[in-house]
């Protein structure tokens, strides 16, 4: 099995045989992240560089335990916030960092496209971490790996994506994601939250009735209501949104048995999830995904890093 | 069954490596005055097998179930930057290292290097008490300062030739074969089943 | 002073010319038209069966002085002009500071006469800083020289004002050119919102967004009296709403970009090429199909560049932080005769129409004819000279071209102005 890839910037690019690769892999990892020593020397004297433009303490924090899990000395850099701050540009930024002697950048940027941009100026491995409104691939990698421990396999599930698909990086990349490992995608949301065209991201149904999409899903996708995201007001008020889009206790009975609940995280509770739903012990597997996303970023940092020609022998 | 070369000669056949086998496992039992504190830990691909075979010849003479855990050395290489296995498989010890007297199992011993990650990984693992090492085959050039406390068979070889262990379980058939190495290739185990 | 051009293959619509013959010029004025013209003395030049035209005129160009000087400048973008074939350009009102009064038509004009390389008829703003709340002095612009009104790169958000600008621009005989946007509607927009927008996670600018001010537009015309211009059309839709104007008999023309002509929003790929990024956005691919079809059949009045020169360090950025624009001087008329005139699908007729006649009706210039009488205006053109387009090829201060690599067909060899060489065997004369 081969990997061929120097970037992880847009899913679309990875097969279901490279994607398959990092689930397994990150599986492997399990078992590093459930010892005493929970390091492994693996990118030992690797320089990788946290560059987030944009306030994000979860993904930061878990691509830095990955890092650190495989022993890679890590920066983190604030990016254009601060230097843009200063009248610094994006490609000065990158080419300061650089002289710095790194392997890698990981990239969170407001902007769409800053990570392909930042590829094509540094030279250096680029995994981007959610650019703009685009694309957030580990994201989609973390919320796979939890399908696939739950239900094992992806061909022919039916997967509903509930909320702000218009705005959401999340999926910008979990959507192709889903389609290419041969999901079948719905996407749920109020016209007002959608996509000019969600056929483009690969949706194969479009509704805004999610008590009428239900209960076909095998896992139901809750996307986080991101208000800061929001130009103009796209719905009347929380309670209504909560009314029509909210996965609560009273439409469990709408759902299959084993039907699965996934959340990007943070939770707002009472919004888009109810308590009962958000901590339901068969169906939420919304923690699961966090400790997901630990073994895929170690897989994806593992298998990008690995085989460079400039890389570095430990 | 073909390795990164054409065979030039079969060094061990089936029977010579169980007699080998066999031989180990009374030495190790022999050296640890009996089977009471010793744990296996064979290394992937082939090592792991090894040390199934040994435990099962312990069980034999001794009548004792000894702990077997197999290590995947991956993300210990030395050469990791360079030379990607993607393919990973898994460690899998499970039960307690500390305090134990840790027989490591390899099929060929070569260079070191894997040894001396196999090493690091078990040391992340837990503390044993002592760590011997197991390998059927002996080919020397070592460069690092490593050697075996039992040892199948001794196989001189050259740099540019490629030892390899076949096992039935996997390859259908169990030998050791001397191989040339095509240009290109690295020396190192077959991918289980075949290439 | 005389000149006398020979064995130039004259296209004159407006004179049914389309012949080779000779074309002799004294003190900037063309004297005679014909065929073994006699000059006592003076310049001869064989331009060797080369295409003469009237000369062009680009109707909408960013010339970014006073206040932009490092995108362009009135001396630079005239050269580009004139490398691209053009004998004038109309230049925008959207510099620092705005021009929206007598001082800035005068500071262009005193410019463009100093250091220009083509004649440069100044538009003016409609409202005060283009801001769309306090209409700007018209009537003293309109008396120093300003050929048109237009609030270009922001347009008039508010109806009424839009009403007040035409109705009072109405009495001063020009045009009042419009750049439609709907800003509430089309907010952040960064590309053509659809697939595009959807594929590359930024915001979408509607069609409809242009479309809604089109339809706002031509009622206010309906209202005023007031001349339309609509500037760079970008839709299907949009153009339909132009024809059905021109149908109904009201004063409206249009203009588009050899970029919505042929470049579409499918040219925006992963890689957020910032040059491709300019308002209106790059629509589809049935669109600029459509916009094509105007073209041929007419509906379409002129071709713009929409010329919009921007720095490379302002465009090496984020695509969502970049500005607008890309230039067109230099690749207008080679864009339209490769894709059009040497495909068929337009005659050489017709781009003299929409590239040297029109322009100048649109903005209430004198015609430039070629026969006796008119201004030495001319655009020589070799049409089968083969070339490509680099970023380091231009007379232009910056290189934000969308066609980059392309190769075309058909250049502008000589340019007059006035009888004067400004542009000779390509290169610009000093």
């Amino acid at each position: 099995m081969g990997f061929n890839h120097k970037h992880l910037i847009d899913i679309t690019e990875y097969s279901a045989d490279d994607i398959m690769l990092i689930l397994e892999t990150a599986r492997r990892f399990k078992e590093v992240n459930e010892r005493r020593i929970k390091q492994v020397p693996t990118l030992k004297g690797m320089t990788i560089v946290n560059m987030f433009n944009e306030p994000s303490t979860r993904t930061r924090s878990s691509f830095e335990i990955a890092e650190k899990r495989l022993s890679a000395n890590s920066l983190n850099f604030g990016g254009s916030s601060t230097s843009a701050v200063k009248g610094e540009s994006l490609t000065d930024t990158v080419e300061t960092l650089c002289s710095y002697k790194i392997d890698m950048i990981i990239v969170r940027d407001k902007h769409a496209g800053v990570p392909r941009k930042i590829a094509d100026v540094s030279g250096v491995h680029v995994i981007d971490a959610g650019d703009g409104k685009h694309q957030h691939p580990t994201q989609a990698l973390l919320d796979l790996y939890s399908i696939w421990e739950t239900k094992g396999d992806f061909n022919g599930l039916k997967v509903g994506v509930v909320g702000d698909i218009g705005h959401s990086r999340v999926c910008g990349s979990l959507i192709p994601a889903l389609k290419i490992m041969g999901c079948e995608v719905t996407v749920i949301a109020p016209p007002t939250l959608m996509p000019a065209r969600p056929d483009v991201l690969g949706a194969d149904h479009v509704t805004s009735n999610l008590d009428e999409a239900l209960p076909d899903l095998d896992v139901v996708y809750m996307l986080r209501i991101q208000r800061e995201r929001l130009e103009g007001a796209p719905f009347p008020s929380l309670r209504e949104y909560n009314l029509l889009y909210g996965l609560t206790q009273e439409r469990e009975h709408l759902m299959k048995d084993d039907a699965i609940i996934c959340h990007p995280g943070p939770i707002n509770r009472g919004v888009e999830l109810d308590s009962y739903m958000a901590d339901h012990p068969n169906r939420s597997v919304i923690l699961d995904q966090v400790y997901a996303g630990i073994l895929t970023r170690m897989a994806a940092l593992y298998l990008l890093l690995g085989g460079s020609e400039d890389g570095i022998v430990a | 069954m073909t390795g990164t070369g054409a065979v030039k000669t079969v060094c061990m056949d089936a029977d010579e490596i169980e007699r080998s086998l066999t031989r180990i496992a009374h030495q190790i039992l022999e050296y640890n005055h009996g089977a009471d504190n010793i744990a296996l830990v064979g290394i992937v691909t082939r090592g792991d097998l090894l040390a199934k075979r040994l435990v099962e010849k312990i069980a034999e003479i001794e009548g004792v179930d000894v702990p077997l855990g197999r290590l995947d050395i991956s993300f210990y290489r030395d050469d990791f930057a360079t030379h990607l296995a993607p393919e990973v498989h898994s460690t899998d010890i499970l039960f307690d290292l500390d305090g134990k007297d840790v027989v490591l199992v390899d099929d060929v011993l070569y260079t070191g290097r894997t040894i001396r990650a196999a090493l690091d990984a078990l040391m992340d693992i837990g503390r044993p008490a002592a760590v011997q090492l197991a390998v059927l085959v002996d080919r020397g050039h070592r460069e690092l300062p490593i050697r075996a406390d039992y040892v199948g068979k001794n196989v001189p070889s050259s740099s540019d030739e490629n030892v390899r262990l076949f096992l039935e379980e996997v390859d259908g058939v169990s030998e050791v074969e001397i191989l040339e190495m095509a240009p290109g290739t690295r020396a190192g185990s077959a991918p289980l089943g075949g290439e | 002073m005389a000149l006398l051009l020979k064995n130039a293959h004259v296209i004159d619509p407006q004179v049914g010319l389309d012949e080779t013959c000779e074309i002799l010029i004294r003190d900037g004025k063309i004297v005679e038209v014909g065929h073994d013209l006699e000059m006592p003395k003076g310049v001869e030049r064989d331009l060797g069966g080369k295409i003469v035209v009237p000369g062009l005129v680009d109707m909408h160009v960013h010339l970014r002085e006073p206040g932009y000087e490092q995108k362009e400048d009135i001396a630079s973008g005239t050269r580009a002009a004139a490398k691209g074939g053009f004998t004038g350009v109309c230049s925008m009102p959207n510099t620092s500071p705005v021009c929206d009064n007598a001082v800035g038509i005068e500071y262009v004009k005193s410019r463009a006469a100093a250091v220009g390389k083509c004649r440069v008829y100044p538009s003016g703003a409609c409202t005060q800083g283009l801001k769309g709340e306090i209409l700007s002095e018209m009537g003293d612009m309109a008396a120093h020289g300003c050929v048109a009104f237009t609030d270009d790169g922001r347009g008039v958000q508010g109806a009424g004002m839009m009403r007040r600008v035409m109705d009072y621009a109405s009495q001063f005989g020009k045009a009042v050119m419009v750049h439609c946007q709907d800003d509430d509607l089309v907010g952040a927009g960064q590309v053509n919102e659809g697939v595009v927008s959807t594929r590359l996670g930024m915001l979408g600018w509607p069609a409809e967004g242009e479309e809604l001010e089109i339809q706002r537009d031509i009622a206010l015309c309906r209202l005023t009296g007031c001349p339309l211009h609509i500037q760079h059309i970008t839709t299907k839709r949009g153009l339909d709403m132009v024809r059905a104007a021109k149908a109904e008999g009201l004063p409206v023309t249009c203009e588009v970009t050899p970029h919505h002509l042929f470049l579409c929003e499918d040219d925006i790929t992963d890689e957020y090429n910032t040059f491709l990024k300019v308002n209106p956005p790059l629509r589809t691919a049935e669109d600029a199909k459509a916009l094509i079809e105007g073209v041929a059949d007419g509906s379409i009045d002129a071709i713009v560049t929409d010329h919009a020169p921007h720095t490379e360090f302002e465009k090496n950025c984020e695509f969502e932080l970049a500005p607008f624009g890309m230039i067109g001087l230099e690749t207008s008329l080679a864009l339209i005769n490769t894709h059009l005139v040497s495909t068929g699908k337009i005659d050489w007729n017709r781009l003299v129409q929409m590239m040297a006649v029109a322009p100048r009706e649109i903005l209430r210039l004198d015609p430039v004819t070629i026969a006796e009488g008119s201004v030495a205006d001319l655009t020589v053109i070799d049409p089968d000279l083969a070339w490509t387009v680099t970023t380091d090829g231009f007379a232009s201060k910056s290189a934000n071209s969308g066609f980059i690599g392309a190769e075309l067909v058909g250049r502008a060899t000589d340019v007059y102005v006035g009888g004067y060489a400004t542009l000779e065997d390509g290169s610009i004369v000093e």
